[in-house]
């Protein structure tokens, strides 16, 4: 049997929008993989631990806050510490670009999809990602 | 033994959430090495009460689960919650959303919640449903919570492997309530009646009492399911249900009853890791190229009847034909 991919789609920290990030959850169940949902509001602990627990390939983070420089290099951190820095972890939602290039360098994000983005590339990427 | 196998399981013993959380991977993905750590594993589990929640969809399974759990845990009591979700048949993909109606319980590492999508064919469900609760019971949990949605075969399956299953309802069904006389009545040990300070529920509970009172067979000293009125989302109830669980367990054990359920329960195992292994094998022997595609071809001429090919079939099978990858 083949190894089924595991995507966990997160809204980390006080934000209340999860239309964009429920339309990428389609695409990428649409493509035949299993989405976890975490609901709005958790904390990066919590999303830490529910990953852990069920076993994902990849972490989606919809953030559109503006907090995501404090939230994600939490999550990533708490990841490398729990032993879980193999998952993949990529990031959606209201990201600039300067700020997209230092959490991919310097806090272990895979890629960041902007607004715009084609859910077909997001579903290729990580296609292409675990196969590699 | 794999040396991943032997490390997970190991691990596992010793309280590793990960490693648990990664053997569940490999026995939902078959993978190699997974049935191994399983046998390992046996020897540690049967010690957890397991607790089916059953019922259609919004009937509010999910909150109710996490409100067990909550109780479970102000009680001291560790919990594995599973839920199944249908995968698509038509991509196998599944969007799987029972966490969201969890969110209380997130960050609690005695709470081990685990989501599955349906995935392939029901037999292989049961298989996975059954190693999962194998798994969380040997890493010590004392409750494992199986949600289930829907009405349908798999609801059945489930009370071969819980002790305890309860039916979830809400007021208004209607027509549901038809629907859990045609045979989920039957495997309800206790009754629900969620969101019940909605309109219609004294009607709701007077409807599924009148059931369990009318039920054919209920015979002195045979359990008489409760029926219980909740409202998952303000935890009303919630205590009531734990003690009626509780009680039902007592009632289990006193009578002699969790024995019988525990031998149904490692048959009903044992043939439907059977039956899964004998099909994929007996398909992949009728695959062109395989040793039985001969076979079809036969049936094609108008040479051999199905019935003819399944005993031939079942003769090569025992030729090792079991023992495949």
């Amino acid at each position: 049997m083949a190894q089924k991919v595991r995507v966990f789609l997160c809204k980390p920290g006080l934000d209340g929008h999860d239309r964009g990030v429920l339309i990428v959850g389609q695409a990428l169940r649409d493509a035949g993989m299993e989405v976890i949902y975490s609901g709005l509001k958790q904390t990066p602990e919590n999303l830490v631990e529910a990953a852990i627990q069920e076993d994902v390939d990849v972490l989606g983070l919809s953030i559109l806050s503006g907090a995501h420089m404090a939230l994600i290099p939490r999550i990533t951190d708490l990841l490398k510490e729990r032993g879980a820095a193999d998952m993949t972890v990529l990031a959606g939602g209201v990201i600039p670009p300067a700020d997209a290039e230092v959490l991919i360098r310097d806090h272990g994000v895979a890629r960041v999809f902007g607004p715009g983005t084609d859910t077909r590339d997001i579903v290729a990427y990580i296609k292409e990602r675990l196969e590699a | 033994m794999t040396t991943e196998a032997r490390q997970l399981y190991q691990k596992l013993l010793a309280g590793d959430r990960r490693a648990a959380a990664r053997l569940i991977s490999m026995v939902e993905d078959g993978a190699e090495g997974a049935s191994e750590a399983l046998q390992e594993l046996h020897r540690h589990s049967g010690r957890a009460h397991i607790v089916g929640l059953t019922g259609s969809g919004g009937a509010g399974k999910s909150t109710l689960a996490c409100r067990l759990a909550q109780e479970y845990r102000s009680a001291g009591k560790t919990v594995g919650i599973i839920c199944v979700d249908p995968t698509s048949p038509f991509t196998g993909g599944a969007l799987l959303g029972d966490r969201v109606r969890m969110q209380e319980l997130s960050g609690d590492p005695e709470v081990f919640i685990r989501s599955m999508g349906s995935r392939g064919a029901l037999g292989g469900l049961s298989v996975a449903i059954n190693d999962v609760i194998n798994i969380l019971d040997a890493f010590g949990k004392d409750y494992i919570l199986v949600e289930t949605v829907g009405a349908g075969q798999v609801e059945i399956e489930l009370v071969k492997y819980a002790h305890t299953c309860i039916v979830v309802t809400m007021p208004g069904a209607g027509d549901e309530i038809q629907a859990i006389k045609a045979g989920i009545l039957e495997i309800g040990d206790i009754f629900v009646v969620n969101k019940a300070d909605r309109d219609g529920a004294m009607h709701t509970l007077a409807d599924l009492e009148m059931m369990v009172e009318t039920k054919p067979g209920a015979d002195q000293g045979a359990w008489k399911p409760p029926v219980i009125a909740t409202v998952a989302l303000e935890g009303d109830g919630v205590a009531d249900l734990a003690v009626e669980i509780a009680r039902h367990y007592e009632f289990l054990k006193d009578s002699g009853t969790l024995t019988r359920k525990t031998v149904e329960r490692m048959k009903a195992e044992v043939l439907a890791i059977l039956s899964l292994k004998v099909s994929d094998a007996a398909a992949r022997a009728l695959q062109p190229g395989g040793d039985a595609s001969a076979l079809v071809d036969r049936m094609i001429a108008r040479d051999l009847d199905p019935h003819g090919a399944a005993e031939e079939l079942a003769a090569k099978l025992k030729l090792g034909g079991l023992s495949g990858p």
